[in-house]
């Protein structure tokens, strides 16, 4: 694949991401491969080194993760891609990413959980990316693309915004994304580069050491800096939070869903539209910020709110932080794999409102 | 007219006071690497990945750029600072623990991939910050918190031998072991220092010194008897010697 | 003629030096520094000191902070 712009070609999410990731200007890309994101180490392994930029097969996601960590703390953009079980692993280091503050880039492609679990899609990790596995107060932006041209547009977004806020940020696709192959465009690298020259290592020239760390033996000084860090995550979710609105101005009944499953309930809406259902859909494209204040301004007209999921049940509980009891909060999911279909959601609906006509 | 024959090397933070217990050798390994960066003139261009134990503050002794890293992942973090900085002087300081149980897969590997950085790594047989457990060089027989009647081999297994693993690894270009129990020892381990750091300038691969370290405080000893101890017990295991260096023959 | 410098703030009652001083010329000090150590101090009436820095070498602290032999 070339890292050519302005013409549409027809590949894989994963290639998309990698792709993508070359052309905003990635320079080191450490990686462990695991199903079902393999492909983007493939593709980084090839152009990274014809680039003459950094490609290690790292001995394991710990290492690669805490290579990026190195990488990172010089300044440079550099990433790793990993999947569900796996990312498990990196939780540690995105732990201290956030409290270093520094722009690490994670691609986690989700497959099925918990444990070793199966390489279906899943959208298992919601969890796992907006409330952390690591100790201690920390968010991590986290994007989550529907298609696969989001998958590229979104990845440089997360380079963008790493940089911009210097915080860790998670690209979360899931299997089906990674796999399927749609039309995709790449543009330019849209965003202006951040100057890093204030803290990035560099060699301590005519000046003392700069020290990146979070080990602080003062109560104090952890206090001090994490309210520090708490301000930076409310303008983070002033500024970037984003999500796209279908038909919800008059809706009755809100679907809330996202990545790939927000296709599928795309088209619910359209069915439920054609059946005079007054459905829409609202799709956070950021899981971090969550667009907390949108939802709660859609419960003061709409009569129902229902998470669509890909895994048991976890966005909802965002959901219902922010409809904050305002209407009933209802769950359609499929624990792992194909999500619902359109007519699946449809049936569902209809179930929930059985009794009820809008 | 005297000549001055000692000084604090230039590259130790101003009014630095090391976090050490005392007597601990700790910070004659620290004053060693501070000293051959000076000698070699690296400050300016130097990146040190730090690790977790108690050489955890060495950015607070050493003053050049450093990035804290997890525990045992110091060698991945110098690995990516080096991917991206080629041209940078990147090295880590660790403890046993740090570099030889918990990151051992990361040294390993870094070593064999051949990484063009340097680590340096305190032996003191025990896990010194968080009280003196059983570590994985801690001596068969030597009595921890967690080996209270002595380390044997069927309950506990064996120690590791890191400098002779190491210089196993085909992408290491020098691997030595040295002590510090006394000054003669002292100017080997800085000799040693001085070309673990300089395999890496010259890009020929993975550098690394294990330093042979007392722990007064978790091994219930003086100062001077814990080096009787390096001398009696340890180095008869974890003989001192140069295991690899691919600059000689 | 040789001499060392000690840093009082940085010693801390190791005494490492002591043992290490060929002519036993560091003693240790009736004053106690901030950390309570009961520190060492050189002390060299008849001009011995060789200016051997066997002790700075030895000193874990850097609390030796200068030699100058002469």
């Amino acid at each position: 694949m070339e890292c050519l712009t302005g013409k549409k070609i027809l590949t894989k999410g994963n290639y998309a991401i990698a792709n993508a990731a070359v052309m905003a200007g990635c320079q080191c890309y450490f990686g462990y491969p695991i199903t079902p994101q393999s492909e983007i180490g493939e593709f980084m392994s090839g152009k990274m080194q014809e680039l003459k930029r950094a490609y290690v097969s790292a001995e394991s996601e710990l290492a690669a993760i805490n290579m990026v960590i190195g990488a990172v703390s010089t300044g440079v953009k550099a990433m790793t891609s990993s999947s569900s079980c796996a990312v498990a692993l990196m939780q540690e280091a995105l732990s201290y990413a956030s409290a270093d503050e520094l722009p690490v880039v994670l691609v986690s492609v989700m497959r099925g959980g918990p444990g070793l679990g199966n390489i279906y899609p899943s959208q298992g990790d919601y969890f796992q990316s907006t409330k952390g596995g690591g100790d201690g107060d920390y968010k991590l932006i986290v994007l989550a693309p529907s298609t696969v041209q989001e998958c590229a547009d979104l990845t440089y977004k997360a380079f963008y915004l790493a940089h911009k806020y210097k915080n860790p940020t998670v690209l979360l696709a899931d299997g089906m994304l990674g796999q399927m192959m749609e039309p995709v465009e790449f543009k330019k690298y849209p965003y202006p580069e951040i100057d890093n020259s204030g803290w990035a290592l560099t060699g301590a020239k005519g000046r003392d050491g700069r020290i990146i760390r979070s080990y602080a033996p003062l109560a104090q000084d952890r206090c001090e800096f994490l309210k520090k860090l708490y301000d930076k995550y409310r303008i983070i979710e002033e500024n970037e939070t984003e999500w796209e609105e279908y038909k919800t101005e008059d809706a009755d009944i809100v679907l809330v869903s996202f990545g790939s499953t927000a296709r599928n309930a795309k088209i619910a809406v359209k069915k439920c539209r054609e059946k005079g259902i007054k459905a829409g859909l609202l799709r956070p494209v950021t899981l971090f910020p969550f667009p907390h204040k949108r939802i709660n301004e859609l419960a003061s007209t709409a009569k129902q709110f229902i998470s669509v999921e890909v895994n048991m049940g976890q966005m909802i509980n965002d959901v219902k932080l922010a409809v904050n009891g305002k209407v009933p909060v209802e769950l359609i999911n499929k624990p792992v794999g194909i999500p619902p279909s359109p007519d699946e959601i449809v049936r569902q609906i209809e179930v929930y409102n059985g009794s009820t006509s809008f | 007219m005297a000549v001055q024959v000692f000084k604090v090397p230039d590259s130790i933070r101003k009014n630095a006071k090391f976090s050490f217990c005392p007597g601990c050798d700790h910070g004659v390994a620290v004053r060693l690497v501070a000293k051959v960066i000076d000698e070699l003139n690296l400050r300016e261009k130097t990146i040190l990945a730090a690790s977790v134990g108690c050489s955890v503050t060495l950015y607070d002794f050493i003053n050049v750029d450093s990035v804290e890293a997890p525990h045992g992942r110091a060698v991945a973090e110098a690995t990516g600072i080096k991917r991206a900085c080629p041209d940078k002087f990147v090295f880590t300081y660790q403890g046993d623990g740090d570099f030889a149980s918990i990151g051992l897969a990361e040294s390993m590997h870094a070593a064999l991939r051949g990484e063009n950085i340097s680590a340096i790594c305190i032996n003191n047989t025990t896990y010194g910050m968080t009280g003196g457990q059983l570590g994985p060089t801690t001596l068969l027989g030597q009595k921890t918190t967690t080996s209270p009647t002595g380390r044997n081999r069927e309950y506990y297994g064996y120690p590791i031998k890191i400098a002779e693993h190491i210089a196993l690894c085909d992408g290491t270009a020098f691997s030595a072991r040295v002590s510090l129990d006394t000054v003669a020892n002292i100017r080997k381990a800085e000799q040693a220092i001085k070309k673990a750091f300089e395999v890496q300038l010259k890009g020929l691969g993975f550098g690394f010194v294990e330093i042979l370290s007392t722990c007064p405080t978790n091994w219930k000893m003086s100062p001077d008897k814990a080096h009787e101890r390096v001398r009696n017990e340890m180095m008869p295991v974890f003989k001192p010697g140069i295991y690899k260096d691919v600059t000689e023959g | 003629m040789s001499y060392i410098t000690i840093d009082r703030d940085r010693c801390k009652a190791c005494y490492l030096c002591m043992d290490e001083c060929p002519k036993k010329l560091i003693k240790i000090s009736e004053t106690t520094n901030a950390l309570g150590n009961k520190i060492v101090e050189f002390c060299d009436e008849k001009g011995e000191c060789l200016g051997c820095a066997m002790c700075a070498q030895r000193c874990p602290d850097l609390a030796i902070t200068e030699v100058y032999k002469g």
